[in-house]
């Protein structure tokens, strides 16, 4: 175990703007990126149903 | 039915889809599973530098962030050219799946370079061989994204990102050498295939363990992405109205 206290883990000497910078925005991105290609197949399926729907109420 | 035959049909896109939909949850579960690992050895276990004190912490995302850019890179020139040679779609919607991930994690080694940059080396950024390409890398994504995505004709527009994907390769080995051929500030290779790591074996264990992470979550990720992008471009066929009006609940 490195630390003594959460705060000290927090600062990390010093540098715990650029550690949690690096980390913070990895995070970030590694929830959004996923988000949005789920999102994507979400409305794929959704504009294929509906084109399905559209062709069966002009048939 | 022969084994290569049996191959072969993974690359009808019906059969992708669902069986990247079946291994998508368990390359999310691994991502999770092993960064936890890694940054509880990378954090808690993993000693202070001596030199560099914890700003060295970074390395556990940079590097394997750093490895992503360039074998993504390489991943998606190689699908993208098996789909130009053999008119296989399957392997071009492969390659512009993988294109936004790729670009993530650029961008990710760029940042997180940047933020020990500034502690280590007294500077943001310099016009570095290593740093220099590594931001052209990021330019290539970009420039192949924006070509696909400019292009009506899916096709021809695979044709062209697949040009663009191959000519931009070049890049790689050159982002990978940069620290041997020219002088940067950038240090050299932590791992090579040739000599013993340079670095204690507990941070070795978190660097891998992040890495492993990384690829779970590429897999994970491209494999949604794949997955929509199936169901954009084959939207005519049966097998997908089916699966959308499924999903509709009609």
């Amino acid at each position: 175990m490195q630390w003594s206290s959460p705060s000290e883990f927090f600062a990390m000497g010093g540098h715990g703007l650029y550690v949690w910078g690096s980390y913070g925005v990895a995070a970030l991105l590694m929830v959004v990126e996923p988000w949005l290609a789920a999102r994507r197949r979400r409305r794929a399926v959704h504009d294929a149903a509906s084109a399905e729907i559209w062709k069966e109420a002009e048939s | 039915m022969t084994a290569g035959m049996r191959l072969f049909t993974f690359a009808a896109p019906s059969r992708f889809h669902a069986l990247a939909g079946r291994f998508t949850p368990w390359f999310w579960l691994a991502t999770f599973g092993f960064a936890v690992a890694g940054l509880y050895v990378g954090f808690i276990v993993a000693p202070v530098d001596a030199t560099q004190g914890n700003a060295y912490r970074i390395i556990f995302l940079h590097v394997p962030a750093a490895w992503m850019s360039m074998l993504l890179y390489m991943v998606m020139a190689f699908w993208a050219a098996i789909g130009w040679a053999f008119r296989a779609k399957m392997a071009s919607m492969l390659a512009r799946a993988i294109a936004p991930t790729g670009a993530m994690f650029t961008v990710l080694a760029l940042w997180s370079g940047a933020l020990w940059g500034k502690p280590s080396w007294g500077a943001w950024w310099v016009w570095d061989a290593r740093l220099t390409s590594e931001l052209i890398l990021l330019f290539l994504y970009l420039g192949y994204i924006a070509l696909v995505e400019a292009i009506d004709d899916p096709r021809r527009a695979d044709q062209a990102g697949a040009l663009l994907a191959l000519v931009g390769a070049i890049n790689v080995p050159v982002i990978y050498f940069s620290v041997r051929w020219w002088n940067t500030l950038h240090q050299g290779a932590t791992i090579s295939m040739t000599a013993a790591p340079k670095m204690a074996s507990t941070m070795l264990t978190a660097m891998l363990l992040m890495t492993l992470a990384c690829w779970a979550y590429a897999f994970a990720v491209v494999f949604t992405r794949a997955r929509a992008i199936i169901v954009e471009r084959e939207q005519h066929t049966a097998w997908v109205s089916e699966l959308a009006l499924a999903a509709k609940g009609a």
